[in-house]
């Protein structure tokens, strides 16, 4: 998994609420579509005319925020579907950061999975941060800093943000979850041998 | 010190180890897959080198992905049938228990568990699907997952796992005549939001889920992630323990004794506390509708969809008006009355045999209007012979709906099986987001007694006069 540690980047001020996965990844570009090409076919109900051709009013079509790697958003960013296809389309999009007052939950915990860091503000700063922004979309990047725990806005203002310690090292490291939980074999078939004789109707034998 | 939650009893138990501050190494008791997820999962634990740890509590089926049209094979949706494929085949290696096309217990992966009796109170249950909080309706602790998290429950049986905060929500009151366990629910989101429940664990309770049956208590659970909420549950009773009792993979004999013994002690204790409780009193609640493309755009049947005009927050205001446009309704319009083309009585949220029984009971010997195609997907091969032993299919058949196959089929657009760009349909299922029935399509989300009355009205209507 690629680390995240700090960016400086154009952040996309989409401000949206409730964005649900479906929206950002249709189910049948996931069955279709090669997982690396899936960027292509991200937020497409917004990004596409019923044409083919761009939606030149969608905020992502623009200049510079098609450069953007940074989304700044309202509330409960990636609700709906378990999808990690969105997280990965939003990642061929270039997003590697996603700034929003909450998340859903399943795509909060995918994001960590990815190396894409999901960042909980509440919605005044996220509010002023995507003010800032659009007051001078090319010049005023944003930079997110895992390390310091810190949204820094073009001002020089600065937003601390809180995190999982686990999640924190994970990123920062680029950890494989799998591997780490693997070497914890023995507590796990302790677990099962304990509970089994409490709760033995769990275990088919 | 306070007593404890139902939540905090299944939680506290399955930890397996504690990795800092709220997160823990939390055990799984039972992984569900499907054909989106399934295939893929498992050739890519193989791909890296990892087993499936524990088969013996893995089950499987295609669901997302099959045809639901009558008659159908693997192939009558080509790319469910190489998905298919996929999982028969991983899962015959791995030694994962799949129920296939044909068999009773092949159906909606939410709709199994629970009727074969392999979703228990008091367990662990993950599936790669955000739906998985349905099995919360029989006591059971469980959450969708992404394919990462589904690797690593694959090859550990575990997953890492914040401890999310508690929430209560009491339903109290005896719901009138034609309201159904999907008004309810749909009825918090609208009053709550649909980021309400984010980051809690959501206990049902009151007098209303305590008379409620089983599969009642599922489709209030179904909706929790539409509420932001990743886990919903209800307290095991004994409705609950006559409703699993016998079921194929439930504990027999003194195996089933200890487990009622155990499970009795699950229910909240009086003094528990919750970091949030909600109260809601249903007993003067309408028929609801959605007018909008999230499912917190609810009102009653009888009410009108909001006008954009009229809302202060300039973001909800905007948002207001972009529903509207992309619904193709006016602000301020009575929501009954609005013309519909296709109605779809199925999906996890409500496609079990008392689903299909209170839209039964609203045709009445009636007929579906002219230009409405209307479906009824049974949610499993087990619902579909049950409802067929009770004459169902054939009320829905002489009406003019086409009593279809079990699985998704159009609440996910997975299958080929989409409502067409423009059209408005009016479904049972859970979600009413831009796109989700197919590109462009309309969707209103209701009960499975307020869509059979929009197919045979050919427009919403309020059914208690209808
Ligand atoms: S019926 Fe719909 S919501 Fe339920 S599991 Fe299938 S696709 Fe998901």
């Amino acid at each position: 998994m690629e680390k995240f540690t700090r960016l400086t980047a154009i952040a996309a001020p989409l401000m949206r609420q409730n964005v649900d996965t479906d929206v950002i990844i249709r189910i049948e570009r996931l069955i279709e579509a090669d997982r690396a090409r899936l960027g292509e076919h991200a937020f497409e109900a917004w990004r596409f005319l019923p044409d083919g051709k761009e939606n030149p009013d969608f905020l992502l079509n623009q200049e510079p925020y098609r450069r953007a790697k940074i989304l700044l958003n309202g509330v409960n960013f990636g609700c709906g579907s378990s999808r990690e296809g969105a997280v990965w389309a939003l990642m061929g999009l270039g997003i590697r950061c996603v700034i929003a007052p909450s998340f859903g939950e399943i795509f909060f915990n995918n994001c960590f999975q990815n190396g894409v860091l999901p960042v909980v503000l509440p919605a005044s700063s996220v509010q002023a941060l995507a003010d800032e922004v659009a007051a001078d979309p090319a010049g005023r990047l944003v930079t997110v800093d895992l390390e310091a725990q810190q949204v820094i806005a073009p001002s020089g203002k600065v937003y601390g943000f809180e995190i999982d310690p686990l999640r924190r090292t994970g990123l920062l490291e680029g950890l494989d979850e799998i591997g780490l939980t693997l070497r914890r074999e023995t507590e796990i078939a302790a677990y099962q041998a304990r509970d089994a004789k409490v709760r033995p109707w769990v275990y088919r034998t | 010190m306070a007593g404890k939650t139902l939540f905090d009893k299944v939680w506290e138990p399955h930890v397996v180890a504690r990795l800092g501050g709220d997160t823990v190494l939390l055990h799984i008791d039972r992984h569900l897959m499907h054909d989106l997820g399934g295939p893929v999962g498992l050739a890519e634990l193989k791909r890296r080198g990892h087993r499936v740890r524990n088969p013996e509590l893995t089950f499987a089926t295609p669901d997302h992905a099959v045809s639901s049209a009558p008659g159908r094979t693997e192939d009558t949706n080509p790319t469910g049938g190489r998905l298919l494929r996929g999982l028969r085949a991983g899962a015959a290696e791995a030694g994962i228990r799949l129920f296939d096309l044909g068999e009773p217990g092949q159906g909606i992966v939410h709709v199994i568990g629970p009727e074969q009796g392999i979703s228990l109170p008091g367990l662990t249950i993950v599936c790669g699907d955000s739906h998985t909080c349905t099995h919360g309706g029989v006591g059971a602790l469980a959450f969708g997952i992404g394919s990462s998290e589904l690797l690593h429950v694959l090859a550990t049986q575990t997953l890492v796992q914040r401890r999310p905060k508690r929430m209560r929500v009491c339903f109290e009151g005896r719901m009138q005549e034609g309201v159904l366990p999907k008004d309810l629910i749909l009825h918090l989101i609208a009053t709550h939001s649909a980021a309400g429940g984010v980051g809690h664990a959501v206990e049902y309770a009151g007098s209303a889920i305590e008379a409620m049956g089983i599969e009642g208590r599922m489709t209030v659970c179904n909706l929790s992630i539409e509420f932001g909420a990743k886990m919903g549950m209800v307290a095991p009773d004994e409705a609950t323990f006559q409703f699993l009792a016998d079921r194929p993979y439930a504990p027999k004999g003194r195996s089933w004794d200890l487990a009622v013994a155990h499970w009795r002690g699950l229910p909240s204790d009086a003094d528990a506390r919750f970091d949030h409780e909600i109260t809601l009193d249903v007993s003067g609640l309408a028929p609801q509708v959605t007018w909008g493309t999230s499912p917190q755009d609810t009102i009653a049947v009888d009410g009108h969809v909001p006008d954009p005009a009229r809302e202060g927050d300039p973001d909800r205001r905007k948002s207001i008006a972009q529903a509207l446009d992309y619904m193709g309704l006016q602000p301020g319009q009575p929501i009954a009355g609005t013309q519909v083309d296709w109605v779809f009585i199925g999906s996890c949220t409500n496609s079990r045999l008392p689903d299909l029984r209170a839209a039964a009971s609203v045709i009445k010997g009636r007929k579906v209007a002219e230009g409405v195609r209307a479906w009824v997907v049974p949610g499993s091969g087990q619902v579909k012979r049950d409802a067929e032993a009770e004459g169902l299919d054939q009320v829905f058949k002489a009406a003019g709906f086409e009593w279809r196959e079990p699985g998704c089929s159009m609440c996910v657009a997975a299958n080929g099986e989409t409502v067409p760009p423009g059209k408005r349909s009016v479904s049972t299922s859970n979600r009413n987001f831009v796109g989700r029935q197919g590109p462009g399509a309309r969707t209103h989300l209701a009960s499975p007694a307020v869509a059979a009355a929009a197919a045979l009205a050919g427009r919403i209507v309020d059914l208690r006069k209808f």
